[in-house]
């Protein structure tokens, strides 16, 4: 068609300024990429560009990409209840929200993620996942592996080896999913464990699983000898060349605009803002001198900010004032330990210099910071 | 009914009358175009039920997850109306009409079903679904957007091939200024908008000129076609500066400040400043890096900054002090927790580094590596941020030499480092040399604290950065 051809015009002058675009111009078939890059906000950016700018119409693209150490939650999740976002921090293990939706994963180096792009009408699951099961298979015959209804795979019967997710445009859609080959499964079930009591939201859970390392049934089994099979199967289904283009997520002429995707990514907005309405109803024990307080904490967060707070102190324990001053200063923040930090810190500043005052107020505040 | 239909009809209404009136052929009936409400009663849009689309692989029921509109949203063909979610996979729905959303069928979780309505759209009796007969214009983004194009008299119009190749390339036609007859989006446009997307050299056409939309609301004078030929200038919004006020509310870091800054207003605040010459500061501070590298830490500056001040405040512990609120008693306190500003990406914070009048140079430098760390990655605890007793503020390494800065209170100093410039400088001989200057400015509480107190520490202060064996003397 005149206008297609027109588009490819386009994209043939990117090829006679950056020679690394050269394969975008190919005309029909499918595309190989593998991310150089391991950050993985790069990389979730590179499938929204995929997303938003390809045309998947005459060619169905795979992409492979690995993340240093993180989190990546579904697209309508909740960070406090899927995962330990105290230990994280401490362990700076970043935390992503993807546009997919299903449940949340860990990811390492010993992870690898798999991105099958093709047309809304070309959306099928289930032949993605056969795909990889068969290269596995190809490479070695012994493996037990099998996809199920909920589209996960199992080793054994029992190990979950991989997880799926999907997203769905007007035009075009894809499938990405994990496949566990050498990770740190012991990471992996300590951050995927929340410490958050009292939540109470209607954001997708995710099913905790049995998982294991492809690894550990077969010590040869790298991450490279993996995604070279499924590439060289995913070649072998589409009729194409089984070479593997390698991309750069930071390369803003071959992707234009992608840093902008990769920023908001990144947000505060995004990443915790976009957690579905939810509240938090507990009880904090608070040891203080010689007894121990049950204080009822009550909080409604929604888009991420304490939009309601009621805090059950004991009467006189501090001053009237000070107390609801808390509350006042917490509605409208962020959820957010750095956030409610600032601001307790901040209002010690204007309050009567004591103490025995200052001991409690600090009790007070940490024990409502670790609750976010 | 008619008139009441008048007034609730957005000011769309008024533009597609005059419009309908003169390219629509269902409307020739309108000989007028002026009477809104003559021609409005009859252009006001049929509802029309969008359906939830079949998503694929048999599913029949989703839940709806987030609305990206709400009632009374003007919505354009193809915009993201909402965020649906069946096993696994977050399916965006988007817009088949251009109109404005009447109801929403289902509230956040709820189950919505596979060919039942999702929202309730008006369109125009005038158009169809992305009718491709006439030229037919493209209803603007939102309402504010739509309130300043009808001020300025700009529609969107476009042939069916140009809406097609806009379509094709996922471009929203508000997004493209037309340089055609009437502001109209020729295919030179678009082609122009990809190439600055994908970044290609298109060479110049004929009409290259970008004409931002035109003031009058009268009869659109043609565009000047016969200026000299330029390639438009790459601008990323080329339409006419559309800016709005963004009205957030108060929160977090912001509030914090508000709550220090408002108290520290009750403090009656005087200054004093002087220029230290920091020259042979400097010159240690060179030997000493790598020595303090070697033991993993970075040194900079302020650790000799706040131990001289520590020093200084052994002498003049009034500056280390606090006053009560009624101002009946002055506590002079024991621990010199030195309070250093540090600016993050959400704002102001100021960590202190306890103790500073027993730790070393070293010590504090150590102390200062971890608050720093803990301060860029949003991590710093609230022992960290409480118990400051004095304050110093490096504004000069963002740049500046005199500062007037506020008193955090319950403290009752502060001091800003400006800049350090090298400046010639007369020695003791009488001759020029270069030296390393930079500028301090204290403020202090006039009510508990007096000039002389000031200088006198501020001299003592300078004493010991500009010769800092000084400092061997006295430290402890």
């Amino acid at each position: 068609m005149v206008l297609q051809s027109l588009k490819n015009c386009l994209w043939l002058s990117c090829v006679l300024r950056t020679p690394k675009a050269c394969f975008w111009s190919t005309a029909s078939g499918g595309l190989i990429i593998q991310s150089v890059s391991n950050d993985v906000y790069q990389n979730l950016a590179v499938e929204d560009w995929i997303h938003d700018h390809m045309d998947l119409e005459k060619q169905h693209v795979l992409f492979l990409w690995r993340n240093s150490p993180a989190v990546v939650i579904g697209r309508h999740q909740n960070p406090w209840q899927e995962c330990n976002l105290r230990l994280l921090r401490q362990k700076n293990i970043k935390l992503a929200r993807r546009r997919s939706g299903g449940g949340t994963v860990y990811h390492d180096l010993g992870n690898i993620n798999l991105t099958f792009f093709t047309t809304r009408k070309k959306y099928e699951r289930m032949e993605n996942l056969k795909l990889i099961v068969k290269a596995l298979k190809a490479l070695r015959p012994q493996l037990d592996v099998h996809v199920t209804d909920r589209y996960d795979i199992l080793l054994d019967r029992q190990y979950k080896i991989s997880g799926t997710a999907a997203k769905l445009g007007r035009t075009s859609a894809y499938h990405h999913c994990t496949l566990l080959c050498n990770a740190d499964k012991f990471v992996l079930s300590s951050v995927l464990k929340s410490p958050y009591k009292g939540l109470k939201s209607n954001a997708t859970p995710s099913v905790p699983a049995l998982v294991k390392n492809l690894f550990e049934e077969d010590p040869s089994l790298t991450s490279e000898i993996l995604l070279d099979a499924i590439a060289k199967e995913y070649a072998v289904q589409h009729q194409m060349d089984h070479h593997i283009t390698l991309i750069n997520p930071a390369d803003e002429t071959l992707f234009p605009g992608i840093s902008n995707k990769t920023k908001e990514l990144q947000t505060w907005e995004w990443v915790y803002g976009k957690t579905p309405k939810f509240s938090i109803s507990t009880c904090l024990n608070m040891a203080y001198k010689d007894s121990v307080l049950d204080v009822k904490v009550n909080m409604d967060v929604k888009h991420g900010r304490i939009e309601v707070c009621n805090i059950d102190l004991p009467e006189q324990w501090l001053p009237p004032g000070l107390s609801s001053e808390l509350v006042k200063g917490l509605t409208g923040s962020k959820f957010c330990p750095n956030e409610t930090t600032t601001l307790v810190t901040t209002l010690l500043r204007v309050c009567p210099q004591d103490d025995e005052l200052h001991s409690r107020w600090n009790l007070l505040c940490e024990n409502m910071i670790s609750l976010m | 009914v008619c008139i009441h239909r008048v007034r609730s009809c957005s000011s769309i209404r008024f533009i597609k009358s005059k419009y309908v009136c003169v390219f629509d052929k269902s409307a020739l009936k309108f000989s007028h175009q002026q009477r809104l409400f003559r021609t409005s009663a009859v252009s006001c849009g049929q509802i029309v039920q969008f359906k939830l689309s079949d998503i694929g692989e048999g599913i029949t029921e989703v839940t709806v997850k987030e609305w990206y509109v709400k009632e009374g949203d003007s919505v354009s063909q193809f915009d993201s109306i909402c965020e649906v979610q069946s096993d696994k996979a977050s399916v965006t729905i988007t817009s088949r009409y251009d109109g404005i959303i009447r109801k929403l069928h289902y509230s956040i979780d709820d189950t919505a079903f596979v060919g039942k309505p999702l929202v309730d759209i008006e369109i125009d009796a005038s158009k169809g679904v992305a009718s491709e007969e006439d030229v037919v214009e493209t209803p603007p983004m939102s309402h504010e957007e739509h309130t300043h194009q009808e001020i300025k008299g700009h529609k969107t119009l476009a042939t069916p091939a140009v809406r097609r190749l806009a379509m094709e390339n996922n471009i929203k036609l508000s997004e493209i200024v037309g340089t055609g007859k009437d502001n109209r989006i020729l295919k030179e446009d678009i082609l122009n908008y990809l190439a600055k997307q994908t970044g290609a050299i298109l060479p110049p056409s004929p009409k290259a000129e970008i004409v931002p939309p035109l003031q009058k609301t009268e009869a659109v004078p043609a565009a000047p076609k016969d200026k000299a030929r330029k390639i438009p200038v790459p601008v990323s919004r080329p339409v006419a500066f559309s800016g709005k006020d963004r009205t957030e509310p108060v929160t977090g870091f912001q509030k914090a400040m508000v709550k220090t800054m408002s108290a520290a207003l009750k403090i009656p605040h005087f200054g004093y400043s002087d220029e230290v010459d920091l020259t042979q500061l400097v010159q240690l501070r060179e030997e000493l890096k790598p020595l303090a590298e070697m033991r993993g830490v970075k040194l900079s500056f302020m650790p000799f900054f706040i131990k001289a001040a520590s020093l200084g405040l052994l002498q003049y512990p009034i500056l280390n002090a606090s006053l009560d609120e009624n101002c009946q008693n002055v506590t002079y306190k024991a621990s010199h927790n030195i309070g250093v500003a540090m600016d993050t990406e959400q704002g102001l914070i100021v960590p202190n580094v306890k103790n500073v009048q027993v730790c070393s140079v070293f010590d504090i430098a150590v102390e200062l590596n971890r608050l720093q760390s803990l301060g860029s990655a949003g991590q710093l605890g609230t022992s960290d941020l409480t118990g400051g007793t004095f304050t110093l503020s490096n504004i000069g390494t963002i740049g500046g030499t005199y500062a007037k800065p506020v008193i955090l209170p319950p403290e009752v100093a502060i001091g800003a480092l400006g800049k350090i410039q090298v400046l010639p400088r007369f020695n003791g001989k009488g001759e020029v040399f270069k030296a390393q200057i930079m500028n301090v400015s204290w403020s202090a509480d006039h009510r508990i604290i007096d000039g002389a107190t000031m200088a006198r520490f501020s001299n003592l202060w300078k004493s010991y950065l500009e010769n800092p064996a000084s400092m061997l003397l006295d430290l402890k």
